[in-house]
């Protein structure tokens, strides 16, 4: 899941300085799980708006934000409205993706953190950096680009005390728990085998599955 | 050829010395140390940037080292240079005759004194270790040809012996060695006995690399406590930190105890032959370097000894 977080106050009011008439749009997915884009904080962001002298012309709750036919189709009710500007309340990607469907300024509410896991409601932990080279596989199913404060694929630093990690204590040393979780499956001999390149992708990068098939 | 690799194949007892570049632009300070450590090591082993606090870099220091006549060891990190950056310096070392590289992965900004610094490890020890092979076999990090002759290193990296789950550490010493590290220099060790399950892991993990003994000569009981509490695989007895207190108490000089200690360290480590040699990390005190040696009796043999080169400066760059 894409891990969002609402934007401080200030921060949106100083984007929306001279928009008098706005649309808010969410979105169901990602950022309604995260309490930043869903039914519940869209009513919040309506009211906030509407106190500080806006008026809210349309609301929109797509079901996921990043899909361009869906954010498209659901969009079409801000046609013929009177409205100066969009704030979205998605992550960047769903910003984006409603910014390419109307012409008008579209602001985020929300700050893109990082790909995460819900360990339960409202706690998330960045476990995925999407490097394009997945090495999950010989390491026990515990990501080092991502846990590992340095991103190391060759093994542990010489920085870990008591199993934390050097940079930040509050945070377990990936490459101990690559290890124990290796040893527990009686697999330790991974630790040896090579685990692949860590390439930094290209970016803007692009995935065609019609072209793929081909 | 690296005189620290001809004093360990020759079987010598090989002696470095770590020296950091300053904060700041002036050298001559650490040109003077280094004359005081002339003939009493085999070379001289120059931090980058350690505990990522800012300091001058490694490849300039040991330039003017080499210039002087020095044998200096080049430290490369990979927290501040990717591969490109990192080639470039290694091929710069080798113009300047400095063939001697110590590969690290480098301690985060976040941990140093410019903390908002973008960390870059593209490469780690192991990725670094392999580009001096690739270097070697005439080739960059694009695998382009690269012109003239190639240059030839000495690499080596790092190890921490007192480290829990310790098969973890020889784990990823293999791969070290594997990638070709032709020396391995420990984190500090304050007695014999905390090497001994470490040497036993690298002999059953069928790692043949010599490795120097990691030495810091002990100032006083309050540096050995901090360090136990805050440098990863630092491990001071108690009886040590004792031993240097009752010095303080007594009103002796706890460093001149810790260099005593220090000495008798390394003689033990000598005489039963645990380890190929010693890197001795004064912080700040490497003027003491040589006293240390001489109580623990080891002399490097004259002819590895750092001697002036008057051909120095010119050795560099003629490569095509
Ligand atoms: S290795 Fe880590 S960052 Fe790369 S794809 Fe797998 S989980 Fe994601
Ligand atoms: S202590 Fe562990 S998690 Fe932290 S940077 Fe070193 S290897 Fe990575």
């Amino acid at each position: 899941m894409i891990i969002t977080r609402k934007k401080p106050e200030e921060a949106l009011l100083s984007m929306l300085q001279g928009a008098k008439r706005v649309a808010i749009v969410g979105c169901g997915s990602c950022a309604a799980a995260c309490q930043t884009g869903g039914e519940k904080e869209i009513g919040e962001m309506k009211a906030f708006l509407e106190a500080r002298g806006f008026q809210v012309a349309a609301t929109v709750l797509p079901d996921e934000c990043c899909h361009k036919m869906l954010v498209k189709r659901d969009l079409k009710v801000l046609r013929g409205l009177d409205v100066d500007a969009v704030v979205g309340l998605a992550c960047g990607d769903g910003v984006q993706t409603v910014a390419d469907n109307v012409d008008l300024p579209v602001y985020p509410a929300n700050d893109t953190l990082f790909l995460g896991q819900v360990e339960r409601v409202g706690i998330f932990h960045e476990y995925c950096r999407m490097c394009g080279d997945c090495v999950l596989g010989v390491t026990g199913g515990i990501c080092p680009v991502t846990r590992c404060a340095k991103g190391l694929v060759n093994g542990p630093c010489g920085g870990q005390r008591n199993g934390k990690c050097e940079v930040d204590p509050e945070n377990d040393c990936a490459w101990v728990l690559i290890y124990r979780r290796l040893e527990k499956l009686g697999k330790l001999d991974a630790l040896l085998s090579p685990t692949g390149g860590r390439r930094p992708a290209a970016h803007p990068a692009h995935l065609n599955l019609r072209e793929v098939r081909k | 050829m690296s005189r620290l690799q001809r004093a360990l194949e020759q079987g010598q007892f090989a002696v470095t010395a770590e020296m950091a570049p300053p904060k700041g632009a002036d050298f001559r300070p650490a040109l003077e140390t280094a004359q005081v450590l002339r003939g009493k090591v085999h070379s001289l082993n120059v931090t980058d940037m350690q505990s990522a606090c800012l300091k001058a870099s490694s490849l300039g220091l040991c330039t003017a080292l080499r210039q002087a006549g020095f044998e200096p060891i080049l430290q490369m990190t990979g927290r501040d240079r990717n591969r490109m950056a990192l080639a470039a310096d290694l091929l710069t070392a080798a113009a300047f005759g400095i063939d001697t590289v110590l590969c690290l992965t480098g301690d985060h900004p976040a941990v140093g004194d410019c903390r908002d610094a973008k960390p870059v490890y593209d490469l780690d020890s192991v990725g670094i270790l392999e580009l001096l092979r690739e270097l070697e076999a005439g080739r960059d990090c694009g695998g382009n040809p690269l012109t003239g002759e190639a240059p030839r290193f000495f690499g080596g990296a790092a190890a921490t012996p007192v480290y829990d789950p310790l098969p973890l550490q020889i784990a990823r010493l293999k791969r070290k060695a594997d990638a070709g590290a032709r020396f391995l220099q420990t984190q500090a060790v304050f007695s014999a006995e905390s090497l001994l399950p470490f040497l036993e892991g690298v002999d059953r993990a069928g790692i043949r690399v010599p490795i120097l003994a990691g030495i810091i000569p002990l100032k006083s009981a309050g540096m050995a406590k901090f360090m136990n509490e805050h440098v990863p695989g630092i491990a001071v007895p108690q009886s040590q930190i004792d031993a240097l207190a009752a010095e303080k108490a007594a009103g002796g000089s706890p460093a001149r105890l810790g260099l005593a200690m220090a000495a008798e360290l390394v003689a033990e480590l000598r005489e039963r032959k645990l380890c190929a040699g010693v890197h001795i990390m004064a912080i700040g005190a490497e003027k003491s370097v040589p006293g240390l040696l001489e109580m623990a009796g080891v002399h490097i043999c004259e002819e590895t000894a750092p001697v002036p080169r008057a051909e120095a400066s010119s050795e560099g760059g003629n490569h095509e």
